[in-house]
């Protein structure tokens, strides 16, 4: 325990110790993806029984819920390391938050793709303009911007900032994807989820969903350590320790 | 203070002067942020006139009807308070169904029927298998039933 206590965290806030951590941490995030989702996917499809009104058309709630927490999620952790990259003047926080986005996005995305495939069976409408709808739509965009500003400033220290700025700044769009079914009338249903109330689905749904959840949850954090070992490479290519990574690699194994 | 304590400071104060903006400019947009109008609200004419709009609501038992062209239907949308009678010609979403929710676009006649050029179902946040539903559905009726003997009959 005291062993535990004692390793000093803020060691692996130097790109240098990050990168093979990142390396040794990322198959294991890896293959736990595989398995959660593999197994998510069993119990959603062949365990889970037919809903009583949507019969077989609700199991995309499988996919859909979890990636459409895991865009929201995504979001604000990019936008805290943004924070504290700003907050620290801390290059490796920015490196977090470079690193999340596009996964956050592509979870934006599905969300939305898969959220058309189920809206068009039950709603009888691929796209409606309601408040959960174009709030995500939104989510969206400001991944996009978010990216597409950072790649259109050379200099990294100022691409950084910007990008950190752009990011702290649509968080406020968050709360209000979370609340928007709530807040305003709108065609998608509340949560069936909560914090504050007991699940209204079937407890065999219920666990498909989660162990769907926990299987992006290793996913994103597999992808998100196999970038930030591309963007270290791509970023500290002038610092001398990073001359061989291969090397340093091979030095890590022994 | 240290700079680095100054910087989260001023990123705090920044992410407050944001919320609070958010939430006027919501507030300032709350009638163009709602997907439809209940039926109270057509009621009360808060609905916009001479151009379309959607309405929502529960679809009312017993209410749906089909005209001999097996295309066009009328049915009432309520929300148990208000009702309003709903003409559509075209395909109804499998999910609609009457008891359940409906949200319907188009224009308010001069007669009071709304004419709807789109109709979409709108369905809640409870999933559970059919058998679930069913033993509630004869838990409820029972329940019902039980505290309807409750009730003193007024002589």
């Amino acid at each position: 325990m005291m062993g535990f206590a004692r390793i000093n965290w803020f060691r692996y806030s130097s790109p240098q110790a990050f990168y093979p951590l990142a390396g040794r941490l990322m198959p294991w995030c890896a293959a736990a993806a595989m398995l959660l989702i593999g197994v998510g996917l069993y119990l959603g499809f062949f365990v889970a029984p037919t809903d009583f009104q949507q019969g077989q058309s609700y199991r995309i709630i499988f996919v859909h819920v979890p990636a459409a927490w895991m865009s929201m999620f995504l979001y604000v952790v990019m936008a805290i390391w943004a924070g504290l990259g700003l907050g620290l003047n801390a290059r490796p926080s920015f490196m977090m938050a470079q690193a999340i986005a596009p996964t956050g996005a592509l979870f934006t995305f599905l969300a939305l793709v898969t959220g058309a495939m189920w809206g068009k069976p039950t709603w009888g409408a691929w796209w409606v303009w309601d408040a959960r709808l174009t709030s995500e739509l939104i989510l969206l965009f400001l991944y996009g911007g978010v990216m597409l500003l950072r790649t259109s400033i050379d200099d990294s220290r100022r691409a950084d900032r910007a990008s950190a700025v752009f990011a702290l700044v649509g968080v406020v769009n968050v709360p209000i994807i979370y609340f928007s079914v709530r807040w305003w009338n709108t065609l998608h249903q509340g949560a069936s989820v909560s914090m504050t109330a007991a699940p209204k689905m079937a407890a065999t749904m219920l666990t498909a969903m989660l162990v769907m959840t926990l299987g992006f949850w290793m996913y994103s954090l597999a992808v998100t350590l196999a970038r930030m070992r591309c963007v270290i490479l791509e970023r500290e290519r002038q610092a001398s320790w990073e001359a061989n990574p291969s090397q340093q690699d091979a030095l890590e194994v022994r | 203070m240290k700079p680095r304590q100054k910087r989260f400071v001023l990123i705090g104060l920044g992410l407050v002067a944001l919320a609070v903006a958010a939430v006027l400019v919501l507030n300032a947009f709350q009638s163009n942020l709602v997907f439809f109008f209940t039926p109270t609200q057509v009621a009360n004419g808060e609905v916009p006139q001479g151009r379309s709009f959607r309405i929502g609501g529960m679809v009312e038992q017993g209410s749906l009807t089909r005209e001999g062209d097996g295309l066009t239907v009328h049915f009432i949308v309520t929300d148990m308070a208000k009702r309003v009678p709903v003409m559509f010609k075209g395909i109804l979403p499998d999910l609609f169904k009457e008891g359940k929710g409906a949200v319907a676009q188009g224009q308010l006649g001069a007669d009071g029927t709304f004419i709807a050029s789109e109709v979409l179902a709108k369905h809640d946040e409870n999933y559970m298998p059919p058998e679930v539903a069913e033993a509630l559905a004869k838990a409820k009726a029972k329940g019902a039933q039980s505290s309807s003997t409750l009730v003193v009959q007024p002589q």
